[in-house]
């Protein structure tokens, strides 16, 4: 099965003058973590309400697990598995009673929910919990349980929505392992968005937003290649005779940043060797370090995520609050 | 997540059994098989079960909220207990001997007592909102009308079961125990919560925010409460009252129930033609069937419109 299982083509929302997508377009392949990376008000969360059918595109086409979303909205909403920023969880119901309304709204067969339930609550380690109140889970419990309620149906596609926001450091890294841990037992796709580009490392594929357009589009390592060079820094026993050899014989322009010797280098891994065998002075420490997703934002959009964030969101965070509530 | 030891679960052939074994990472255990899923198409057996999930869930809650319970009791035990037998020496001039001022709003205090728990089941719509759990429901592949319908049918028994506690108190109103009048009036207490219930859902599919749906149902249900005669006959009023009273709905559901418990009280056919007249258009008594058969066309309309806004919402 190498049919795509996600089809974006020209997709376009507008909300009054508001242009949150501006004609993006993508395919995700079956069995793929794909991520959206942006920052808040990128259009990251008005493409995944569009694709889990909860927001018609004002313009283009896309198609969900083979299904289009507008026309055959029941059966994306079948095929798919949802967990978003906020939670929707009904905090007066114990954790299996969540899952039982939506096995129910869903139509999980009887037979089968009983097993199934155990097997996703084990996932995420609340098959012990299950009998509690939701009011009395943490923050990282409940978004955990969304992830198994998500999964009760075995969709084809499981949405995540900013699946760690909120949650502390130690949390948002558990809830990683979870989601690579079900990548393993599961026959799923995972579309996810996200704003720490920390997590985008953990996606097979990632496409960078940036106001409401798709400015890069690749696998982690081909992003971070793409920006190029690598920043590799030595330290010798005399760094001002090994600045100057490496520009006469390696043409490379080094300088001291840090207290080393530090320049940057096509595929660092594979110079420093030649680096051993070549350079006069004696090396007598390197580090090699490989241009971050950041360093990728930046590259494409001319800013940092952070800078991003501090004017687009700010513009934007209104409006999406108005139309959050509005729902 | 701390490494406690705990049971896994494994299938066995066809039947299922427990196997206790020795798990040190809970979400790491290993669960033998992958358990197939297959949802099936939607249709009307689908519908069903998300109609039946989302009307326990409002009995669910109501369980665990006796708060609830108990607060929506004080308003209709103070009326009968306190305002009727307070005003019991006034208005006992005007009624026949023998009866108690009690036992005449008695059937007021009924519908009451289903009132506003009707509209605060369909009040937590808005809550759902604000907490997201109504986009769960609504994002899921079934029909919005199974979600509003299962969400009346919840408030409509949730409010009827708190009529049947008031109806308990049956005996400090003079009102016997009578088997068939309490079916009756049990009967009449559903259709009523049902149509509150879908009017309170058509409410909350607009007002999003908790507190102007309670001002606003406030505002409302106090002039339904006080318009329909639960607190006086409807006969010998002046001209824009009884204009008023006939066009409250309530009025189609307390006259009913009035007479109901009326002509279970075994009074003379001039009194009770004086206490419990039925509603009259220009003159015209009101057949009870027409009269509950308005309420329920209510319901349904209501139940109609609700429908209908809440697959406007997106």
């Amino acid at each position: 099965m190498t049919e795509p299982v996600i089809v974006v083509s020209d997709l376009v929302k507008r909300y009054g003058e508001l242009e949150a997508v501006r004609g993006i377009g993508f395919e995700v392949r079956p069995g793929e973590t794909f991520g959206f990376l942006g920052p808040n008000g990128a259009g990251k969360s008005t493409t995944i309400k569009i694709l889990c059918t909860l927001a018609d595109p004002t313009a283009g086409q896309a198609k969900v697990a083979g299904y289009d979303v507008v026309k055959q909205r029941d059966t994306v909403r079948r095929n798919i598995g949802l967990v978003f920023q906020d939670t929707t969880l009904d905090s007066y119901l114990t954790g299996e009673q969540n899952l039982r309304f939506h096995a129910d709204l869903y139509g999980v067969p009887r037979a089968q929910l009983q097993p199934r339930m155990r097997q996703v609550l084990d996932m995420v380690g609340l098959w012990d919990r299950r009998h509690a109140e939701v009011a009395t889970y943490s923050g990282g419990m409940k978004r955990r349980l969304e992830i198994a309620r998500g999964l009760l149906h075995a969709p084809r596609v499981l949405f995540l929505d900013e699946p760690t926001v909120g949650l502390d450091p130690q949390t948002r890294s558990s809830i990683w392992e979870y989601i690579n841990d079900l990548k393993q037992r599961e026959d799923i796709t995972i579309f996810l968005t996200t704003h720490y580009m920390d997590e985008a490392e953990n996606c097979d594929r990632i496409a960078i937003i940036d106001h409401g357009k798709i400015v890069a589009i690749d696998t982690p390592e081909n992003l971070k290649a793409s920006v190029g060079k690598d920043r590799v820094q030595i330290s010798t026993t005399n760094d001002q005779a090994a600045i100057k050899e490496l520009k006469e014989a390696f043409d490379l322009d080094a300088a001291i940043h840090e207290g080393m010797v530090t320049f940057n280098v096509e595929a660092g891994e594979a110079f420093v060797p030649r680096l051993f065998a070549e350079l006069q002075q004696q090396i007598r420490s390197v580090s090699v370090a490989r241009p971050s997703l950041d360093d990728v934002f930046m590259s494409y959009t001319g800013k940092t995520i952070r800078d991003a964030e501090a004017t687009v969101g700010d513009r934007n965070r209104a409006h999406v609050m108005a139309f959050r509530r509005g729902r | 997540m701390t490494g406690t030891a705990l049971t896994s679960w494994r299938s066995e052939g066809g039947g299922n059994h427990q196997v206790a074994t020795e798990v040190t990472d809970p979400y790491r255990s290993q669960i033998s098989e992958r358990i197939r899923v297959s949802v099936p198409d939607r249709g009307l057996r689908q519908d069903l079960r998300a109609i039946s999930i989302v009307w326990r869930r409002e009995l669910i809650r109501f369980r665990s909220d006796r708060l609830r319970a108990i607060t929506s009791l004080v308003q209709p035990v103070l009326f009968l207990f306190v305002l009727g037998t307070g005003l019991s020496a006034l208005a006992g001039r005007g009624l026949p001997s023998g009866v108690d001022f009690k036992t005449f709003i008695y059937p007021g205090v009924l519908a009451m007592s289903v009132l506003f728990t009707a509209i605060f089941s369909a009040a937590s719509i808005v809550w759902d909102r604000e907490f997201g759990f109504l986009r769960e429901m609504l994002v899921a592949p079934v029909s919005r009308s199974a979600i509003v319908i299962g969400k009346c049918l919840g408030g409509a028994t949730v409010a009827t079961f708190q009529g049947i506690l008031i109806l308990a108190l049956a005996g400090f109103a003079h009102v016997p125990y009578d088997l068939g009048l309490f079916l009756t009036v049990i009967g009449e207490l559903l259709l009523l919560s049902f149509t509150l219930t879908a009017f309170g859902v058509m409410m909350a599919a607009r007002i999003k925010q908790i507190q102007a749906f309670m001002a606003l149902t406030q505002m409302l249900v106090m002039p339904l409460f006080f318009l329909s005669g639960a607190l006086y006959p409807l006969n010998g009023l002046p001209a824009w009252l009884t204009v008023l009273t006939r066009l409250d709905p309530l009025t189609y559901i307390v006259s009913p129930m009035r007479h109901a418990v009326f002509t279970h009280l075994n009074m003379p056919p001039e009194v009770l033609s004086r206490l419990a007249p039925g509603v009259t258009w220009n003159g015209w008594p009101v057949p009870v069937g027409l009269s509950l058969g308005i309420v329920a066309v209510m319901g349904a309309v209501l139940l109609g419109i609700a429908i209908a806004e809440f697959h406007r919402t997106e």
